[in-house]
């Protein structure tokens, strides 16, 4: 097992953590990513959008500060020095996947942010089953991909 | 200060800690979260040790901060009270998860990589936006 990369993704796990609680702490909301950026979109909140938008530009320059420090304390597998990965498939996969993203965590209330870290974290039967569902449908998922279809990629 | 702008530097310090968080963890590389879910595969365990501390954290954290009857800058804790499960909540949940099967990205690490923009990453950015307004299409009554 890979002592380091385990070590690195307790670390950010702490800091996601952290972001979680501090933004209950300041502004009293969940942070769920499909929420937050979800609600902004489609909706537009007027005198609630503002910080929506700040939390993505912070989002979008967490690992741009990672890229700017020479990418020393990324974590991609099997490429050290690298921020952010390659995508695992074409336009093609990804234009099925994202869709299935959106609708599904539209409809569903949330993502592995809203519903994994944050609803866990308050013991949310809802979260909780919501949760196991999508980790579950995803195992499933690339077992099929993987092992049935792909033959082991 | 205005408030609103403080709110807006608040939000802005939370989604830099969460994307700082996504980066080192290695969460932005859609190979580990794969890896992960590829149980029958070579396992790669490093997202239990990131949703593990993410939610730990954040269950201490939650409950230092909801002791207080407000947060700093807002008038109520805003938290989810619904109990029940439903079709949505699970069929939801299942579309999501062969999303994030086929892809090995969710929408924080979709964003977050945006610092690598691919081609293949803006069709996903593109088509989860898509997915969010067809949700909000779909009607309540399943």
């Amino acid at each position: 097992m890979d002592w380091s990369s385990s070590l690195q993704g307790l670390t950010g796990g702490i800091l996601i953590g952290l972001s979680a609680t501090w933004l209950m702490a300041t502004l009293g909301r969940i942070a769920g990513i499909s929420g937050i950026l979800g609600n902004l979109i489609t909706l537009r909140p007027k005198g609630d959008s503002a910080w929506r938008i700040t939390f993505l530009l912070g989002l979008i320059s967490g690992p741009v500060v990672l890229l700017l420090l020479g990418g020393g304390l990324g974590n991609v597998a099997g490429a050290p020095g690298e921020v952010v990965g390659e995508p695992a498939g074409g336009v093609a996969l990804m234009l099925v996947a994202g869709l299935l993203v959106g609708v599904g965590t539209g409809i569903g209330s949330g993502c592995t942010s809203g519903h994994g870290v944050c609803g866990l974290a308050r013991l949310s039967p809802r979260s909780l089953v919501a949760t196991l569902t999508f980790l579950v449908a995803a195992i499933v998922t690339v077992y099929v991909v993987r092992h049935m279809i792909g033959g082991g990629a | 200060m205005k408030t609103s702008t403080l709110k807006a530097i608040m939000g802005y310090v939370a989604g830099l800690i969460f994307g700082l968080g996504l980066a080192i963890s290695g969460m932005t590389d859609p190979a580990r979260v794969l890896g992960f879910l590829d149980l029958f595969g070579a396992w790669d365990p490093t997202l239990m040790f990131v949703l593990g501390g993410a939610v730990v954290t954040n269950f201490i954290g939650y409950r230092l901060v909801l002791r207080r009857k407000a947060p700093l800058f807002g008038n109520a804790f805003q938290l989810p009270t619904r109990q029940d499960l439903d079709g949505r909540l699970i069929g939801g949940a299942a579309l999501f998860g062969i999303g994030w099967g086929l892809s090995g990205y969710c929408p924080g690490p979709a964003f977050a990589s945006i610092a690598g923009l691919s081609v293949p990453l803006l069709a996903m950015l593109i088509a989860m936006v898509a997915g969010w307004f067809l949700a909000r299409a779909i009607p309540a009554s399943r």
